[in-house]
């Protein structure tokens, strides 16, 4: 049933742009979600948003591990971006993340964990003070969000709290690429007796303190965080990060 | 004309209603050799129109009785196993033997009620710890095809071996990695070997539980049997039947394949959403279900890749 909803809100997407262009009212959400006016007061309220093909969210459309969902969210066609912030409509925490690109591109790969198959959107503020929404239809078995993660039920894992694993990669087709993994149980506080104990933020610098970007990161981003970036110019790199119970981090990741 | 089209067309969708309907699996033994049969699924994924019979079962008639191999991925699914086996031959249930503790394998336990079921310590313990989210998941699936469907664990534990059978000799190897148990039977007195999911045939490999070096290895026994001179088939997991290696030789093929294009991306620096978007390779072009398996199967092994590539940062 879930399937054929989806098939029915695909079709309808492929039609959107002939109603948008029918009238200059709201625009229509291409996902068709239920969720959609929910969303946009939640995140959008009184802000100028158009949908935006630039905006490009990739995750699988059919995701088989609820709790680990490849997104890669790319907002560079866009310009000069000062915000984006992603969530998913019908997630128990909506809201997953934001990041701030600085020097580094409005480029950022991560992990969520979803509880339903739902759209997942980032909306992109531009320096005019536009947001450009993107986004796509994860379909999964859900239950990510109410799974207890690893961590919880093998408490060695905490011992490597907030350790860090990066690499840059400075030549080939992926230059300027910087991976990091942080070890987190990122616990949502939805598990009876688990509380929620995620990292709030993890910022990027260069070695002469300028800001690549910071990231803020909710409950539903996956254990064990992975992002993926895109530098634009090589170097070493300062990350810093902290969670809810302040603990923290600093290295750095050499080029 | 028109009339015509659209009365077949109405035909077979009413064809194909009345089926599902029925829930009627239509299983057909095919005979592997005297007295030793398979009901060979398709070469599919899961679905409300297969029901779950993706997967290939059997059994060997023995002077002692039938000796079932697998009971399929539903209560119906061993309930018409049994009505098919009865067409054949008129021994009673001596035992029946799940291979390992994925669904589509031990979910026609509960048709077998009264009959002992045996499997490896490890397939036991699989069973009972996650049986019941399996059963779920594909009552998700195949849909109403599992009514009535519940997770039951085997009885006992086997043990490998030579094992004396009703006037025939079974070999019983406990081998691992598709799973951390995962049980091959070869019938020396027909040379047939039934492989499990260790291989599959023109159909890609699942790894939800996959240890790769140790399925290697488990293939390495298997492809040493086939060239036994008894040797005259092998019974994949899922897939055809084959008269030779091949199959062995194809999955080994593929993992080897899938372990190091899992290194290669994540040492280039590739994410998720990258590696599975990348197109298989045309030596696995034409494999069933391949290019979900592959996505899939990034998921389950990237992750350990990945850390592997990733340097420590202080």
């Amino acid at each position: 049933m879930k399937l054929f909803l989806m098939i029915v809100a695909l079709a309808c997407s492929a039609l959107v742009p002939l109603a948008q262009a029918a009238n200059n009212e709201a625009p229509v959400d291409p996902l068709d979600s239920a969720r959609w006016h929910e969303m946009q007061k939640m995140f959008l309220a009184g802000q100028h948003y158009v949908f935006d093909p630039r905006v490009r969210v990739i995750a699988p459309l059919d995701a088989d591990n609820p709790m680990q969902v490849p997104i890669t969210v790319d907002a560079s066609a866009l310009g000069k971006v000062r915000e984006v912030v992603v969530f998913a409509d019908f997630n128990p925490i909506i809201q997953i993340l934001r990041f701030y690109p600085e020097a580094a591109s409005a480029y950022l790969g991560f992990r969520v964990k979803l509880q339903q198959s739902t759209p997942v959107r980032a909306a992109v503020r531009t320096a005019d003070g536009v947001w450009h929404v993107g986004g796509t239809w994860v379909n999964t078995v859900g239950g990510g969000c109410t799974a207890p993660s690893a961590a919880a039920t093998a408490p060695e894992w905490q011992k490597r709290l907030n350790e860090v694993s990066a690499r840059q990669w400075q030549s080939g087709t992926l230059a300027g690429r910087l991976r990091l993994r942080v070890v987190h149980p990122m616990d949502t506080g939805l598990v009876a007796g688990i509380p929620a104990f995620h990292l709030q933020e993890v910022k990027l610098s260069d070695s002469s303190d300028q800001a690549l970007m910071r990231i803020e990161t909710f409950e539903p981003v996956s254990e064990n965080p992975v992002f993926t970036l895109q530098q634009k110019t090589p170097g070493r790199v300062k990350a810093t990060g902290r969670d809810n119970n302040g603990n923290d981090f600093n290295v750095w990741i050499e080029p | 004309m028109k009339r015509l089209i659209f009365s077949c067309l109405l035909g077979s969708f009413c064809t194909l209603l009345a089926a599902e309907s029925n829930f009627d699996y239509g299983l057909q033994a095919q005979r592997v050799a005297d007295d030793v049969y398979v009901f060979i699924g398709r070469n599919e994924d899961f679905s409300t129109v297969n029901g779950g019979n993706i997967v290939n079962t059997g059994f060997i008639v023995t002077a002692a009785g039938l000796v079932v191999i697998d009971s399929g991925p539903s209560l119906r699914y061993g309930q018409q196993m049994q009505q098919a086996m009865k067409k054949l031959s008129s021994a009673t249930l001596l035992q029946v033997i799940n291979t390992h503790h994925h669904p589509d394998h031990f979910l026609g336990n509960q048709a077998f009620a009264g009959t002992p079921i045996v499997a490896l310590e490890a397939t036991r313990q699989g069973i009972a710890s996650e049986g019941n989210v399996f059963a779920e998941n594909l009552y998700r699936l195949s849909g109403d095809w599992m009514k009535g469907t519940e997770s039951v664990p085997p009885t006992a534990t086997i043990v490998p071996g030579r094992v004396p059978l009703g006037g025939r000799t079974l070999r019983l190897l406990a081998l691992d990695g598709h799973t951390d148990g995962d049980l091959a039977i070869y019938d020396e007195t027909s040379g047939v070997l039934f492989a499990g999911d260790l291989v599959f045939n023109n159909r890609a490999p699942t790894t939800p539980h996959a240890r790769i070096k140790r399925w290697l290895a488990s293939l390495d026994t298997l492809e040493a049997i086939t060239r036994e001179p008894g040797f005259t088939a092998i019974v994949p997991g899922h897939g055809a039947i084959a008269r030779d290696g091949a199959p062995i030789r194809q999955t080994r093929a593929w993992l080897r394949w899938l372990d190091q294009a899992m290194r290669e991306a994540a040492a280039a620096g590739f994410d998720l959403n990258e590696v599975m978007a990348r197109p298989l390779p045309a030596e696995f072009a034409e494999m069933a279900v391949g290019v979900r398996e592959y996505q899939r199967s990034v998921g389950h092994l990237f992750p350990a890749a990945e850390q592997e590539a990733l340097g420590h940062a202080h």
